[in-house]
């Protein structure tokens, strides 16, 4: 029911990361967003920072809960969405597109292979 | 019960600010030595007559809620009764005093501080308190940082503070603020402190473990002698956070348990009024190792004088001069009026409520036994749906979705100020929400004069002042 592309691999912690070539798009995933609700901050790393898998990379406050956000692959990161510390409801809104996160610059590509695919993180979520 | 709350205003806007009813401007001269640039030739104040003052705030506050109006069961925030008496003594002229006065001009309200600080000592178990801290999350940060002065006066580098998942929030950030790495203990299935998972936390890293007893859900640690072992043999210190201290006055302390260090919330188990924005109180008490640390200055008396002095190795100052006297002030006279007997039959009577009131609902309560708190559970409906369907039963709701152990939580807590009618009147507002349909919850509230806050807009949009009015969003 929530919409996972086929285009992208997903984390446990329900962040996702696309994997065309060298750079990759962080965000967070429907199924998350729905879960948080209504979000309200969102508090990023800068462009330069290292992010590691796994290891938290910044929040994300709904009116429910405040949530660390981890790295579902290491690398610099290149680009911030900062639109949405003005409109932090992109997030809910247009989770795969407009609410994304980050743009990184991946350390390494054979990283992806320890992520799920869209088929297993949408079991997880049933 | 029929409830309606007041409303005053239009359909779509509440009882209007003084600068709404009427501005006035004030010539205030030009006599100022201060430079032209900081100051001003003439003020607005509002203008209004004595009797359109006070119409004001009796009406906003005919449209608010408080423990005054009815039951107030927010759990985890001990919403107890303020006595009014507590009031007079705080308003009493001879407490008006100046801090910087020299002590002999003062000896009346060192003795006030005095007593307080050894009447805390003796119901917390602990050696030596500092009533410095402005409020409990200060405390617990005050405390932490005696801790860490503690262990680094051994030269002990220690870098992990210990906090249940289910603990305070506030935990995570006093210890966070004070440097330290948080490692995060999961709950047993019984919903208290898995002795396997501490056993496996526990490190030569560990400065210490923030506990709650009884925890968020109301239920006692009751392996706390093990705990306290467990953390001691490790060389950690044992930190009690006093947010639910209103259980057990009386019964067991904080420092019989093992616990080095502790917060009191006077807010919470001795009656001073909440929140408001402040001023609070958050005392900290220690045990005679830390008591060296603690922050500047503390009384002690000498031959039947009362003196300030500055404890050797004090982290310093976390608050100016000795706290907010007139909470404490307030604290103290809630605890003297009270006495031993008093606070006893006073937890007693919050357990005795809160174990009633939960017999009488038809909610699942996952764990327990519980003490002066419970944690229900509204299963498949939105537990904020039910809370703001309470409202319109005349009752303040419970705190809701917290803690997270429990799904949909309604975290109650009627304190002792309730009366058996005032249970009643509580237990019908839980089962008559929860029976309503979806439909009927949905708008809730729908009695109370300001409905259904779109929170989301409010933390994205927040406008904190009243010169915010008429501001695009």
């Amino acid at each position: 029911m929530f919409e996972v592309p086929e285009d992208r691999k997903y984390q446990e912690s329900h962040e996702y990361a696309t994997t065309d070539g060298e750079t990759a798009t962080i965000g967070i995933t429907d199924f998350a967003q729905d879960e948080l609700g209504d979000v309200v901050f969102v508090e990023l790393p800068a462009v330069g920072d290292e992010i590691t898998q796994n290891e938290a990379f910044g929040v994300v406050e709904s009116i429910k809960a405040v949530s660390d956000l981890y790295a579902p692959i290491s690398g610099t990161v290149t680009a911030v969405n900062e639109e949405l510390f003005d409109r932090p409801e992109l997030v809910n809104e247009d989770p795969y597109g407009d609410g994304w996160m980050l743009e990184i610059d991946v350390a390494d590509e054979s990283a992806f292979d320890d992520l799920l695919s869209a088929e297993e993180y949408r079991e997880q979520t049933e | 019960m029929n409830y309606d709350q007041a409303r005053y205003g239009d359909d779509d806007r509440y009882e209007p600010l003084l600068s709404e009813k009427d501005t006035t401007t004030v010539d205030v001269g030009e006599s100022s030595p201060l430079p032209d640039d900081l100051t001003r030739d003439s003020l607005e104040l509002p203008g209004l007559s004595e009797p359109e003052l006070a119409r004001h705030y009796t009406r906003l506050s005919q449209m608010n809620w408080s423990v005054e109006s009815g039951p107030y069961p927010l759990g985890s925030c001990t919403m107890k009764y303020n006595p009014s008496f507590t009031e007079d003594v705080a308003a009493d002229p001879n407490g008006a005093v100046h801090p910087d006065r020299s002590d002999g001009t003062v000896q009346g309200t060192l003795e006030v501080l005095y007593g307080l600080q050894d009447s805390l000592a003796r119901i917390g178990g602990m050696d030596a308190v500092t009533l410095q801290p402005p409020a409990g999350a200060a405390g617990e940060f005050t405390g932490i940082l005696v801790a860490k002065a503690y262990h680094e006066s051994r030269d002990d580098d220690r870098s992990e503070v210990i906090i249940p998942a289910s603990a305070h929030g506030t935990n995570f950030a006093s210890a966070a603020m004070a440097g330290y790495d948080v490692v995060e203990l999961p709950s047993g299935d019984d919903g208290r402190v898995d002795l396997e998972a501490l056993e496996a936390a526990v490190s030569e890293e560990t400065a210490a473990l923030m506990l709650t007893n009884p925890n968020t859900v109301g239920v006692f640690e009751r392996d706390i002698v093990e705990i306290a072992e467990i953390v001691h043999d490790a060389g950690g210190l044992l930190y009690y956070d006093g947010a639910n201290l209103n259980a057990l006055l009386g019964r067991v302390r904080p420092g019989d348990m093992g616990f080095d260090v502790m917060h009191y919330n006077v807010h919470k188990t001795f009656a001073t009024p909440h929140g408001g924005g402040g001023p609070g109180a958050g005392p900290v008490g220690v045990t005679e190792e830390l008591a060296e640390f603690l922050p500047s200055p503390r009384v002690r008396e000498r031959e039947g004088h009362y003196e300030l002095y500055d404890p050797e190795r004090s982290i310093g100052k976390v608050h100016g001069y000795q706290g907010n006297w007139l909470v404490l002030v307030k604290a103290y006279a809630y605890i003297a009026r009270l006495g031993d007997s008093g606070l006893e039959d006073a937890s007693a009577k919050a357990v005795l409520n809160a174990n009633y009131l939960a017999s009488q609902i038809d909610y699942d309560i996952p764990y327990g036994p519980f003490h002066h708190e419970f944690a229900a559970t509204a299963g498949d409906r939105d537990a904020a749906d039910v809370a703001k369907r309470m409202l319109d039963y005349g009752v303040h709701p419970p705190t809701t979705k917290w803690p997270e152990l429990v799904p949909e939580a309604m975290l109650t807590e009627p304190t002792e100020a309730e009366s058996l009618d005032s249970l009643d009147d509580l237990a019908a507002a839980f089962d008559a929400a929860m029976a309503d349909s979806d439909a009927e919850l949905e708008p809730a509230p729908s009695k109370t004069t300001a409905g259904r806050i779109d929170q989301a807009r409010a933390a994205r949009n927040p406008r904190l002042s009243w010169r915010a009015l008429g501001e695009e969003e």
